[in-house]
């Protein structure tokens, strides 16, 4: 006869209990959403319930998905210029012995200099080795990172080749991506949406998610910009790009004018990095303008750059554009600023925030960007609502009359299975999708699976007149090791989808994979508590399956 | 009940009677399959194919032909156009507008970001009322990514099967499977290729599903031969098999159904989005179905399995 103990009745119990407690709030989303968002005003649910709701993907809520990568090449590349133009400085020196000097063209990992004189390259090694511990190549933000190190220097013939180490390397992506990650941060944290996700994925991409965002402009106006601000002197202003430069000077085009260059010094006189505040306000003429304040050292040398260059023109530079080049008319000597240009209202707004936010190390590039309205993520839910509702359904009809009795036992299962499945996507934060909603539904239709494989046993333990409990005993014995085979291979599926999936194919994996383990509990727990009770207390003398 | 006795144990259905015609069958369809692809190719989505694809809705009666008008000549490469229903709006008119009509526009290759602004500003002029339900953009470089993943994915997922059921079964169960999943995986990218259904990451979740699912029929079959081989020593191989598909018939046709059902309620009812991954779902089932019986346990035949299973070899196949 079967046993009931105590311990078993319990922990069914407990868990029923507890899997409907952390459910329920997913069955009253609206108004849990509302207690969770006011914490404060007075709610319909209850204070003892627990406030557990399934997080819904973005394609179930609407909102933009971003998939960015962060160039850091390009700062290897700078690195590299002024490496370059460092050791040229040195190099020129010793002409006599090496010949021409000269950069020639290579990858963007690595330096390569090819020099006249075959007889003098160790020599020229040697001095390189020089800027191998020097700190001044990786001043300022790269210090923390300086290790023994930094090249690696090696010739063939006549050209001398210089790399990073792989670990000033690895150390150099890793402070480009957490900057940039930060600052994402902040500009993202700037159009005032809530709950935005934000994370790295990957060597150098960071994953944007904004829930709730209809419109993915705004955003792409904000992290498309480096915003990399500087103040600069200008040489000459010409009407053609090809104004010859100097090593110290770059030619920059204009904002307001396609067919103004200016001649600046590369060197800016302060940056953008100096600021200590940025707002959108108007200049005299009531025209949308950014006003800035300086830290206490960017404000002394914009002062003293100012009261030495009265009357000659200073160019704002914005991402390798020059947005005004206002003339000086006096000494500026309180550290702020105003910046104007041909700005709308709404554009003056964004540039502020920019700034504020401060400059992206380097540039990004977006991947991947997938915008979905919320009208569409309604429907969404509706429709896999309807689908798992009707799917369900007919599943229990078909259990109903393919099994009798037994059907309707593998049936409660497979509510508690659905409850089940709600419950621990809640508890565990998981991310529920459309797909992910079709995975519930396929689980309707698979998770009976284990109770027929019982029921069929059983039946063909009655057909050998076995006694009631044995067949029901045999057929449970029988039917594990099917049971086991056919889930872990379900499993193993899902397991390598969550691994290689992507957003909303990983919710699949998920609730796929939540499916298999609560169906198995269910079918082999659930059902068998049922079946034992029916068996115990209403003693049937035939057992129909 | 209604259904009681629908599957009577006492009869025995001789699945091998045509077993080697359907072998021709099953090598008939694979090799269409495999033309078919080489031909027509997949009707790749922008996950696989890089681009900017735009669900739009209107409700005003807009033709195709005008969205087309309204974009051609905007030197945007290659577009296409379709129209999609909505079944809800029939469904249950109310929760939406339900005179919209919904259409997909997937414009190829991407320079820069601007298609996406460009696109929007000449619908917007051109249909005033037109509401954007979802745009979405891949690069080239992701693109490439993804279809890499995904063969990955499918890769991994037989080669991990093709283990477990080796080390649970012999190295012929292994083998047998293996086919009957790649069986499966090609008769749907077949049929994928002739019906241009849109292949995309979610058809990868499919295939995905469809070995898994393919699999557990498969296994519920063998672990039946497994237990048969045990316990008629002096059968014949082939009505070993035949003995226990039969056994395990009504599991299979009360499995397949109870999936069928759910995933046609999916079908029919979870919209436009997820169309395309249910029915591969379906016809997966369908196939995978016929593959545990009639690839699987066929090729189990033709390998023959050595039959002293509880002799020396304990070893081989862990047993629960």
């Amino acid at each position: 006869m079967p046993q009931l103990s105590f311990f078993r009745i319990f922990l069914i119990l407990i868990i029923c209990v507890s899997a409907l407690l952390f459910a329920s709030p997913n069955f009253f989303y609206s108004m849990v959403d509302k207690k969770l968002n006011n914490p404060s005003q007075t709610s319909a649910w209850p204070n003892f319930m627990p406030l557990t709701l399934v997080k819904l993907g973005l394609d179930l809520r609407g909102g933009v998905y971003m998939l960015l990568e962060v160039k850091t090449d390009d700062v290897v590349k700078e690195k590299f210029d002024f490496l370059w133009s460092d050791i040229r400085k040195s190099l020129v020196k010793k002409r006599k012995e090496l010949g021409s000097i000269r950069r020639i063209d290579s990858p963007s990992d690595q330096l390569k200099i090819e020099i006249g004189n075959q007889e003098g390259i160790s020599f020229a090694i040697q001095e390189i080795e020089e800027f191998n511990s020097s700190t001044e190549l990786f001043s300022s933000r790269w210090s923390g990172s300086v290790t023994r190190d930094l090249l690696e220097i090696s010739s063939v013939d006549n050209t001398i080749i210089i790399k990073f180490s792989n670990e000033q390397m690895t150390a150099l992506e890793k402070q480009v991506i957490d900057q940039s990650l930060e600052i994402i941060r902040r500009r993202v944290d700037e159009t005032g949406t809530r709950e935005p996700t934000i994370q790295k994925q990957g060597r150098k991409r960071v994953l944007v998610q904004v829930p709730g965002l209809g419109s993915s402009e705004e955003l792409i106006a904000l992290l498309g910009k480096t915003a990399k601000l500087t103040f600069n002197e200008v040489v000459s202003m010409d009407t053609s790009s090809n104004v010859p430069a100097k090593m110290d000077e770059k030619v920059v085009g204009s904002e307001q004018n396609k067919d103004l260059f200016f001649l600046l010094k590369k060197r800016p006189v302060v940056s953008g990095e100096n600021l200590t505040n940025a707002q959108p306000s108007f200049d005299e003429n009531g025209l949308p303008a950014v006003s800035f304040n300086f830290n206490p050292s960017a404000a002394l040398k914009f002062g003293n750059y100012t009261k030495e260059n009265i009357g000659s023109p200073f160019a704002i530079v914005l991402d390798d554009v020059v947005i005004s080049a206002p003339t000086i008319r006096s000494h500026i000597p309180g550290g702020s600023g105003i910046i104007t240009g041909n700005f709308s209202v709404e554009e003056s707004n964004r540039l502020a925030i920019l700034l504020r936010s401060g400059a992206l190390p380097a540039e990004i590039e977006v991947l991947e960007l997938r915008t979905i309205g919320p009208e569409l993520g309604r429907d969404s839910i509706n429709a896999g609502k309807l689908a798992a509702l009707i799917g369900g359904l007919l599943v229990l009809v078909f259990m109903w009359l393919s099994y009798g009795l037994f059907g309707l036992f593998a049936n409660v299962a497979l509510m508690l299975n659905i409850i089940l499945v709600m419950a621990l996507l809640s508890i565990l934060g998981a991310t529920l999708t459309l797909p992910g909603i079709a995975g519930i539904v396929l689980t309707i239709g698979m998770a009976v699976d284990a109770n027929v494989l019982v029921f069929e046993r059983i039946k063909e333990e009655i057909n050998k007149n076995s006694s009631i409990y044995n067949s029901i005993r045999i057929g449970y014995e029988k039917a594990l090791s099917s049971i086991v085979d056919a889930n872990v291979t379900t499993m193993i599926a899902a397991v390598i989808l969550f691994f290689f999936g992507s957003g909303p194919i990983k919710g699949f994996s998920v609730t796929l994979g939540l499916g298999i383990i609560t169906s198995v509990f269910t079918a082999l727990i659930i059902t068998r508590f049922f079946i034992d009770l029916y068996v115990l207390f209403y003693k049937p003398k035939v057992l129909r399956v | 009940m209604l259904l009681r006795g629908l599957f009577n144990q006492s009869r025995e259905i001789e699945f091998f009677r045509f077993s080697n015609l359907l072998s021709y069958v099953s090598l008939g369809a694979i090799a269409v399959s495999i033309i078919l692809f080489t031909i027509l190719g997949l009707n790749y989505g922008i996950d696989f194919r890089g681009g900017t694809m735009f669900m739009v809705s209107s409700p005003e009666k807009v033709k195709v032909s005008d969205v087309r008008n309204t974009l051609s000549g905007s030197r945007l490469g290659d577009i296409s156009i379709s129209q999609a229903t909505n079944p809800l709006e029939t469904l249950s008119a109310g929760t939406l507008v339900s005179t919209d009509n919904i259409f997909i526009i997937k414009v190829e290759k991407t320079e820069g970001l601007n298609v996406e602004t460009k696109v929007k500003s000449l619908l917007q002029n051109s249909i005033p009322s037109i509401k954007f339900l979802q745009i979405e953009t891949v690069g080239s470089k992701v693109s490439s990514e993804l279809v890499r993943n995904g063969m990955l994915a499918v890769f991994f997922a037989v080669i991990s099967v093709l283990v477990y059921i080796w080390l649970r079964f012999e190295w012929q169960f292994a083998l047998g499977a293996v086919v009957a999943l790649i069986h499966d995986v090609i008769l749907t990218i077949g049929v994928f290729s002739i019906l241009r259904y849109e292949f995309n990451l979610s058809i990868i979740a499919a295939l995905l599903t469809i070995i898994g699912y393919s699999l557990n029929d498969t296994v519920v079959v063998f672990d039946r031969v497994r237990e048969n081989l045990r316990s008629f020593k002096s059968l014949p191989l082939l009505k070993v098999l035949n003995k226990s598909i039969n056994n395990t018939f009504s599991r299979t046709i009360m499995t397949s159904v109870t999936t069928l059902l759910a995933l046609f309620a999916l079908y029919f009812l979870g919209g436009d989005v997820i169309r395309g991954f249910t029915f591969a779902m379906i016809w997966g089932v369908l196939v995978g179905t016929y593959s545990s019986i009639f690839v699987a346990a066929k090729i189990l035949l033709i390998l023959n399995v050595k039959r002293n299973w509880d002799e020396q070899d304990s070893k081989a196949g862990t047993q629960f």
